[in-house]
């Protein structure tokens, strides 16, 4: 093999990943959000702000599931069975949160069964998402090709803190999102809403960063060896600069774009802290990235198409939100 | 009894995949036609098209929706229940499904937003060009599934090492040798099943007496159409089933539930298939029909079952009586077509009651159709996920147990029969409350003069 292209698939499928997660963050950090809204304008206002991106948001979770099953297949036929129940829960809370946009319009007998069915689906969805995290970081009993413990050992007490820790991130983004969509006491609120979760997520960014090395020795090596502890330095020192500005943004009413971009600052560090810890395994513990590969005329046919199609996408996902820029309002969104 | 996973997680598939074919089945045709309805307002600057047009993407927002939430579900399948599958034929299926969500999901709801919310914010060729867009985008995703189910029926183009494929040829792997017939075969479908969706609302419509111009325009475009698409439709089944016959004979048995290798075969209209005594109980034959329709030779040799191992025979009974099921419904809709045209030479195509009644009550025949042809071509591939090659029972995930997937399959069963019928449900209440004026929106650029009103029923 002339060229390896395992660096660049890595790359591919890790800003996939990390799309689906600012993305659908935020949606669903909106969906959780909707939960406290306490008037019907209020939550109609929510959800408008997101009803013409929503499913495009959520593309990205079939292409970071199909990009795993693309680029390291052997880690997708051990993973995603080992973590069947979340992936189930949070599927099945998925369909309930994405039909109400439809459904509680067009329902309005059942406008309130709808709206939990959109509160509590993103909010289930989320926590799901959370312990699958918990769950890969913590890694899996694997035999040969397969995964063979239970289907419950995905649920530890570390995987439950994730899907606690994760709702305070998504929340975050959208509470992000919501300063910037929406005006007046809406705003407001939302700038309260980021602060507690913005001090969930620091607490919990704390907490994972003691409890994984404290857990799992590779990764207290990783991090605190000399030099790495040198050369990684950076960091946790720029999560704590940019936790800093997040909390000065928040509380300057006049800034509406730096709380979300912040936030996302915030969410690329640790995504790239968690990256650090695992690096080269794909299936902690047993499997590198070079290891669960697939056949490299796989990862040619594939690449090519997709370095040429995925600068195509963002034009016109771009333009998309493009055309519904400025703040959500009441009386547009609906057909 | 023991809970077998293989048996449960064949149950779940076909459950959440077949209540997921019913989606596309409809916005795959309805956004064709909505492109249709869109171009042709483009062009004539008539208002009639225009609310036409509001009136299906009302109906198509909520399919759409309702087909990505149980679509996300699809891929994530072949990991949870499959993944001995997934290991295997990763390296050939793995970029047809990614190029599906490159090509295609992206483009559908890139433009989605702007098509269901945006007529007012863009300019009218935008919004033209945001349909077509929508359109091209759930006909790429047929063209890259039908792919995918084409190489797994009858697969082309790669090696095996060690228990994994490899791919030799991406050309053969994507065109193999049942991927256009099916690929036609299976767009005409949902073209179909849409357009008598599109009748059965009309009729409806025509039968209340309410938005009765806008219904017959429906009806009389959707008949041309259906005048042409049904025959073509079982043209294309006959060419489906030619190129079944040649490569994947033990399948064409199966559905024909013929046992002997014989020339000059009979045609079994109805019969219980018996595997285990390897006959067929309660037989109604023609003779030499059967020869005739499969091979177009009244001496052509029809292959059967008893040429295969037992253990390589698919349960004839259920491909046997759901190819049958499909076959008595297309020429049903044949029927319903034929007698449409007849009616509108007359010119009693509008007010002719029994038509409309028929109309009405054949508005699933299309779901039906797909449903039992979809049973025809994957219960017929049995026992094989990957024809002659690689074995279903050697397909699932090895961790699974049978309380797993029965807890699972419960899951999805539950949140099925809420979604589902709640979605029927909303749809129905869009068709109840009719075309509506403001499905004309004032059209032009920048933002909407006036507020868009939300539906009627409801209480802002």
């Amino acid at each position: 093999m002339i060229v390896d292209f395992v660096p660049i698939w890595t790359l591919i499928l890790g800003l996939a990943v990390f799309f689906y997660v600012l993305l659908d963050g935020f949606d669903l950090g909106v969906g959780i959000l909707y939960n406290f809204a306490d008037s019907k304008a209020a939550r109609d206002l929510l959800m408008n702000s997101i009803a013409p991106i929503w499913d495009g948001n959520e593309t990205w979770l079939v292409l970071g599931g199909i990009g795993l099953l693309a680029a390291f297949p052997l880690a997708f036929a051990i993973i995603i069975p080992a973590v069947y129940f979340p992936i189930l829960v949070m599927l099945l809370a998925l369909i309930f949160r994405g039909v109400a946009f439809e459904f509680r319009l067009r329902d309005s007998e059942h406008r309130t069964f709808w709206d939990h069915a959109f509160g509590y689906g993103s909010t289930t969805a989320t926590f799901a998402q959370g312990v699958v995290l918990g769950a890969f970081i913590q890694g899996f009993v694997v035999e040969g090709r397969h995964f063979a413990g239970g289907s419950l050992d995905c649920i530890t007490p570390f995987s439950l803190f994730t899907g606690a820790a994760l709702l305070f991130g998504y929340g975050l983004l959208g509470a992000g999102w919501l300063i910037l969509k929406l005006e007046g006491a809406l705003a407001a609120r939302a700038r309260a809403q980021a602060r507690i979760c913005f001090i969930g997520t620091l607490a919990s960014v704390g907490i994972v960063s003691l409890w994984t090395p404290l857990m799992d020795g590779a990764i207290a090596a990783r991090w605190f060896s000399w030099p790495n502890i040198a050369w990684l330095s950076p960091v946790p020192l720029l999560a704590a600069l940019f936790a800093l500005l997040e909390w000065r943004a928040i509380a300057d009413p006049k800034v509406e774009l730096k709380p979300f971009v912040y936030a996302v600052c915030l969410f690329s560090l640790s995504y790239l802290g968690i990256a650090i810890s695992l690096w080269p395994m794909i299936v902690p513990h047993h499997y590198t990235l070079w290891q669960a590969a697939s056949a490299p005329d796989t990862q040619i046919f594939l690449g090519a198409g997709t370095l040429f199609l995925l600068p195509v996408i963002l034009i016109y996902t771009g333009w998309s939100y493009w055309v519904f820029r400025g703040k959500a309002r009441a009386d547009i969104g609906y057909h | 009894m023991t809970l077998d996973p293989l048996i449960l997680s064949r149950l779940q598939f076909a459950w959440v995949v077949a209540w997921h074919i019913l989606l596309p089945a409809l916005t795959i045709g309805l956004a064709s036609y909505i492109a249709l309805l869109e171009g042709v307002y483009f062009f004539s600057g008539k208002d009639i098209w225009v609310r036409i047009s509001g009136f299906w993407t009302r109906v198509f927002a909520v399919a759409f929706g309702m087909g990505v939430v149980s679509g996300v579900v699809m891929p994530f399948q072949f990991g949870t229940n499959w993944s001995r599958f997934s290991d295997a034929t990763a390296n050939i299926i793995s970029p047809m499904l990614a190029y599906e969500g490159l090509t295609a999901f992206t483009l559908e709801a890139g433009f989605l937003g702007v098509l269901l919310f945006g007529r007012n914010l863009v300019p009218r060729w935008a919004h033209f060009a945001s349909a077509l867009m929508v359109a091209a985008g759930t006909l790429i995703s047929t063209f890259w599934i039908l792919v995918t189910n084409s190489w797994m029926q009858t697969p082309a183009g790669y090696k095996i090492v060690d228990g994994l494929f490899y791919p030799t040829s991406w050309m053969q792997i994507i065109f193999t040798a049942s991927f256009p017939y099916r690929f036609a075969h299976t767009v005409v479908a949902f073209y179909v099943t849409t357009g008598f969706v599109v009748m059965g609302v009309a009729a409806y419509l025509l039968r209340r007496k309410k938005s009765a111009e806008e219904a017959r325009l429906m009806l009389s475009v959707t008949l041309w159409l259906l005048s042409v698409l049904v025959p073509l439709q079982i043209l294309l089944g006959d060419m489906h089933g030619l190129n079944t016959l040649r490569y994947q004979p033990a399948k064409l048995a199966a559905i024909e539930a013929h046992w002997n290798r014989e020339a000059r075969a009979p045609l079994t209209l109805f019969a219980i298939p018996d595997m285990a005594a390897e006959t067929n109980h309660y037989a109604i034959e023609v003779p030499l029909l059967g020869s005739l329709i499969l091979t177009h030779d009244i001496n052509g040799v029809v292959p059967g079952l008893k040429e295969f191992p037992r253990a390589d025979r698919a349960p004839a009974a259920i491909p046997f009586f759901a190819f049958r099921i499909m076959v008595g419904l297309g020429l049903v809709m044949l029927a319903l077509a034929a007698a449409g045209l007849w009616l509108r030479l007359r010119g009693r195509l509008y007010d002719q009651d029994w038509y409309l009644r028929a109309l009405m009550a054949a508005s699933p025949i299309g779901f039906i159709a797909v449903i039992a042809g979809w049973t025809t071509t994957e219960v017929g591939r049995q026992p094989w996920t990957v024809y002659d090659v690689m074995r279903t029972a050697g397909s699932v995930t090895p961790s699974l147990t049978g309380l797993d997937v029965l807890i699972s399959l419960a899951g999805y069963a539950v949140v099925y029969c809420i979604m589902f019928p709640a979605g029927l449900w909303m749809v129905m209440r869009i068709v109840c409350a009719g075309v509506s004026a403001r499905d004309a929106a004032p059209v032009g650029a920048g933002r909407p003069a006036a507020p868009v009103k939300p539906v009627p029923g409801d209480t802002r």
